[in-house]
């Protein structure tokens, strides 16, 4: 079902960017949409607690799941005709304190009105793309790995992050953002940094989802700069008073001002829209593809991993990304490289400029010595 | 430096300080706002008052007659009262009448709340117990707010070592359930505790607990009590009298600007285009009112107004800073032979006619930018920017462009009216220091306001303004003869 498309760039095709609201260590840039057809809806599906989500097909079967805690479901409602979509009912709201059980990341769900409808997990999605990277582990047995790395690969594979409502500030920040009429989503940057972007198809849609953003979840380098950076630094773009000739040139002037604000905007968002990523088709509806992407896991740069609703013109009807911490983007480039290295510890270490006991250092300290024999650890350790 | 310089020098810091504190008692109520929570208001608020009435004693006196609002009001005198020592011997005597006429004329819940708080902050001297005994032993409001406000009156009145004269003393120091009174309210205040009927003839807040505790019918309730009820009580009651039933009975035409427009707003929007004619109507009277007395009148008049989604306010001041952008649009709409009222986030250049400003909402971003620049480009007389200082679309950006434009557009007086106290700067937020900032209390005050305005800008002399003063105090005590 799923395929791997070629390197590519990202883009906000079809949308805008407005001027930065700026609250302690947040500056929210919102996402701005003219007219928005309304044949792609989203709203929300509250579970409000842990989730389980069995990955593979066949039902009953003890197979692949995925943990963790989902507070809420994203429901998507398309046409294929350009009607406006309905948005459903609501399917009510389960208690707190149980584990609700997930079938897929996307799941088809009963539409009405003509219009389809199916139901993903917002970033769940993404994540669970990034954790199945090499899930199964060395294809090829070279004696260094361990028993469990050849019956269970990564098996189990885990990453940590935050709350979006753990984050100091983020709340305030979300409280007093001013939303626009016209605003489909939000690009958010703490300390100037790119934390996630969240877009959707219809501006009633983002107005609904705006506090979603407190439930999602963030990488750890973010909320330890939320509390670093409780101010960020004041931009602003001048005017010049006293060089103003007359009404028509200051008119001009606060249009540049504008410019160089989108400028500013997409200087800060370089990581994210210039670095070539690669796209995994998740489901096709329509005329809409929901992919997931990730790109080169390269220690010095920032990582962004996500998913996306394109519709068949490049306009993207829903995006939302994750920013993985250093120490994630360092776990998956070891792996990338041993994979590359068809597992091999030695050609790896070639390939990243190390000896093979330096390989295995960093390999117990990204959390990976599971996967090698302990004489092998030992000695790594002694040398 | 020489002394002359020394003195005009401490002529500017003595006008601005009291620019900042005459700012803070026109917008700050102590209450939550959009941008700051109340605790810090009321920290913010506290230091100017000892700020001010330390160094600005006489001054800070003559504030009171300036129409600030009432929270400060009680404010000053509980600070005045406190410090008496102070008072220079030759501003005693204005002073004390300063004081008597404030606490006669604050709404009767905040003067007896100051006299409560006299006793809670241990302020005890002379001349508070005085004011405190000629204010409740007034004849004709006595058994009214004995009975109403029993608690304050009881503690205000034991701490003044005011005399409980006639029925008083049974009524608050033997236990009021002892006897039958000869004063009609204390004796139906005794029966409504046993018989409904008593009940009605209660003020209404009385009435309300009394009638919870003996299980009276809300509609019935409400219906009956509706000839006790004062102008504040029915207005704040319509809702809950429709929801119980009942007609409204508010003629909207007699309250002020800010309050038509805050009832206006807490409308659903079907509910305000079906009233749409009433209120109109209600705005018209009370402007009319409000230019008659006032004798304002302008020229070519603009208002930027903002409307973005910090409009909105607090939970305690629920749409507040768009309720008063409203009635000065309102007022000036009245006032001014050519107005245009430019509100945030709206494409006409044109701006908002008199019908589409009542179906304004709190939404949106705050580019003051774009509607700063079309009214300069209408080049009025005045150009009024009514906003609560942040402008985030592009953040900044408003106030350089009214510093632009104030180059530009020589003939423009311009103006920023802010409703809502910064607690962090101990001000209105202000856009650019090229234009002046006041705060914004109610829309009558606008005339006030633009001749402060016109005071800061120009740099007048202390005298000048010790003059102004003067008048003002004059007219505020010549009231109460």
């Amino acid at each position: 079902m799923t395929t791997l498309d070629c390197s590519k760039n990202l883009a906000l095709r079809g949308l805008r960017l407005g001027a930065p609201q700026t609250m302690g260590a947040f500056r929210i840039v919102p996402v701005l949409r003219d007219d928005a057809p309304g044949d792609l809806r989203i709203n929300k599906q509250v579970y409000g607690g842990y989730g389980v989500v069995r990955l593979d097909g066949e039902a009953r079967s003890p197979g692949l799941t995925y943990h963790s805690y989902i507070p809420h479901g994203l429901v998507v409602s398309h046409t294929d005709d350009g009607a406006a979509a309905t948005l459903g009912a609501r399917l009510g709201h389960d208690k707190g304190r149980t584990i609700t059980l997930h079938h897929r990341m996307a799941k088809a769900l009963p539409g009405d009105e003509g219009a389809k409808r199916f139901r993903l997990l917002p970033l769940h999605l993404a994540m669970e793309g990034f954790l199945a990277l090499h899930f199964r582990g060395p294809d090829v047995l070279w004696s260094e790995y361990s028993k469990q790395a050849e019956r269970r690969g990564l098996d189990p594979r885990c990453e940590t992050s935050r709350r979006g409502a753990w984050i100091s500030g983020f709340e305030e920040a979300l409280r007093i953002f001013e939303i626009h009429d016209d605003q489909v989503g939000v690009l958010v940057f703490v300390a100037e940094a790119l934390a996630t972007v969240f877009v959707v198809s219809h501006p009633a849609d983002y107005r609904a989802l705006h506090l979603s953003l407190l439930e999602d979840f963030f990488g750890e380098l973010i909320s330890t700069y939320a509390l670093l950076y409780p101010e960020t630094l004041r931009v602003e773009s001048h005017l010049d008073a006293s060089s103003m000739i007359d009404l028509d040139h200051l008119a001009q002037e606060v249009a540049r001002v504008r410019s160089d604000w989108n400028e500013h905007t997409e200087l800060l968002t370089r990581g994210l829209f210039t670095r070539p990523v690669r796209e995994e088709r998740v489901r096709t509806a329509g005329r809409f593809v929901l992919q997931r992407f990730y790109p080169d896991f390269h220690p010095d740069e920032e990582c962004h991993i996500g998913e996306r609703i394109v519709r068949d013109d490049g306009t993207v009807e829903y995006l939302k990304t994750f920013r993985l911490s250093g120490a994630q983007v360092r776990r998956a480039h070891l792996l990338s490289k041993l994979a590359e290295a068809g597992w091999d510890l030695a050609r790896a270490a070639a390939a990243l400029a190390t000896t093979k006991s330096d390989l295995v250092k960093r390999l117990v300290n990204a959390g990976f010595g599971y996967l090698l024999k302990p004489h092998i650890l030992r000695g790594a350790d002694s040398a | 430096m020489s002394t002359r310089s020394l003195s005009r020098a401490s002529d500017r810091v003595a006008r601005e300080d009291l620019l900042l504190f005459v700012n803070a008692c026109f917008a700050c109520t102590g209450q939550r706002e959009f941008y700051g929570d109340g605790r810090g208001q009321k920290v913010s608020l506290d230091f100017l008052h000892g700020y001010i009435a330390g160094n600005y004693r006489d001054l800070y006196a003559q504030v009171l007659a300036l129409g600030v609002n009432h929270l400060n009001q009680a404010l000053i005198v509980r600070n005045l009262l406190a410090s008496g020592r102070e008072v220079r011997e030759a501003s005693r005597a204005r002073e004390n009448a300063l004081l008597t006429r404030t606490l006669h004329t604050l709404p009767s819940h905040r003067a007896m709340h100051l006299l409560e708080d006299l006793a809670k902050h241990g302020v005890n001297n002379r001349r508070a117990r005085a004011l405190t005994k000629s204010f409740l032993g007034r004849a004709e409001e006595r058994d009214f707010l004995a009975v109403k406000y029993r608690r304050s009156f009881r503690r205000a009145a034991m701490h003044a070592h005011a005399p409980f004269i006639g029925e008083l003393q049974p009524f608050f120091l033997r236990g009021w359930k002892e006897r039958r009174f000869v004063t009609p309210l204390f004796e139906s205040f005794r029966q409504a505790h046993y018989s409904d009927r008593a009940l009605y003839e209660l003020p209404y807040s009385i009435a309300e607990g009394l009638a919870q505790k003996r299980g009276v019918r809300r509609d019935v309730f409400l219906e009956r009590i509706t000839p006790r009820l004062t102008a504040h009580e029915r207005a704040r009651l319509v809702s809950t009298r429709a929801a119980a039933g009942l007609a409204t009975d508010v003629d909207w035409s007699r309250q002020s600007l800010v309050r038509i427009a805050s009832y206006l707003l807490s409308l659903p929007e079907a509910e305000r285009a079906a009233r749409e004619e009433e209120l109109s109507r209600a705005f018209t009277l009370s402007v009319r009112r409000a230019a008659r007395r006032t004798e304002a009148s302008y020229g070519r008049v603009v208002c930027v107004l903002d409307r973005s989604y910090s409009s909105q306010g607090s939970r305690e001041k629920r749409h507040r800073p768009l309720a008063a952008a409203l009635a000065v649009s309102r007022f000036f709409r009245a006032t001014a032979s050519s107005y245009t009222a430019l509100w945030t986030s709206s494409t006409a250049a044109k701006g908002l006619s008199e019908r589409e400003e009542l179906h304004v909402l709190p939404r949106g971003a705050t580019d003051l930018a774009t509607p700063i620049l079309a009214a300069l480009r209408l080049r009025p007389d005045l150009l009024v920017v009514v906003s609560d200082g942040y402008d985030n679309d592009p953040g900044g950006l408003a106030g350089q462009v009214l510093e632009a434009g104030a180059r530009l557009v020589p003939g423009c007086f311009m103006l920023h009216l802010n409703p809502v106290h910064d607690s962090e700067i101990y001000a209105p937020k202000s856009l650019t220091p090229a234009v002046p900032t006041l705060g914004l209390r109610d829309a009558e005050d606008v005339p006030t306001l633009v001749a402060l305005a016109r005071f800061a800008t120009t740099a007048g002399s202390m005298t000048d303004l010790e003059r102004d003063l003067d008048v003002r105090v004059r007219a505020f005590l010549r009231d109460a003869s």
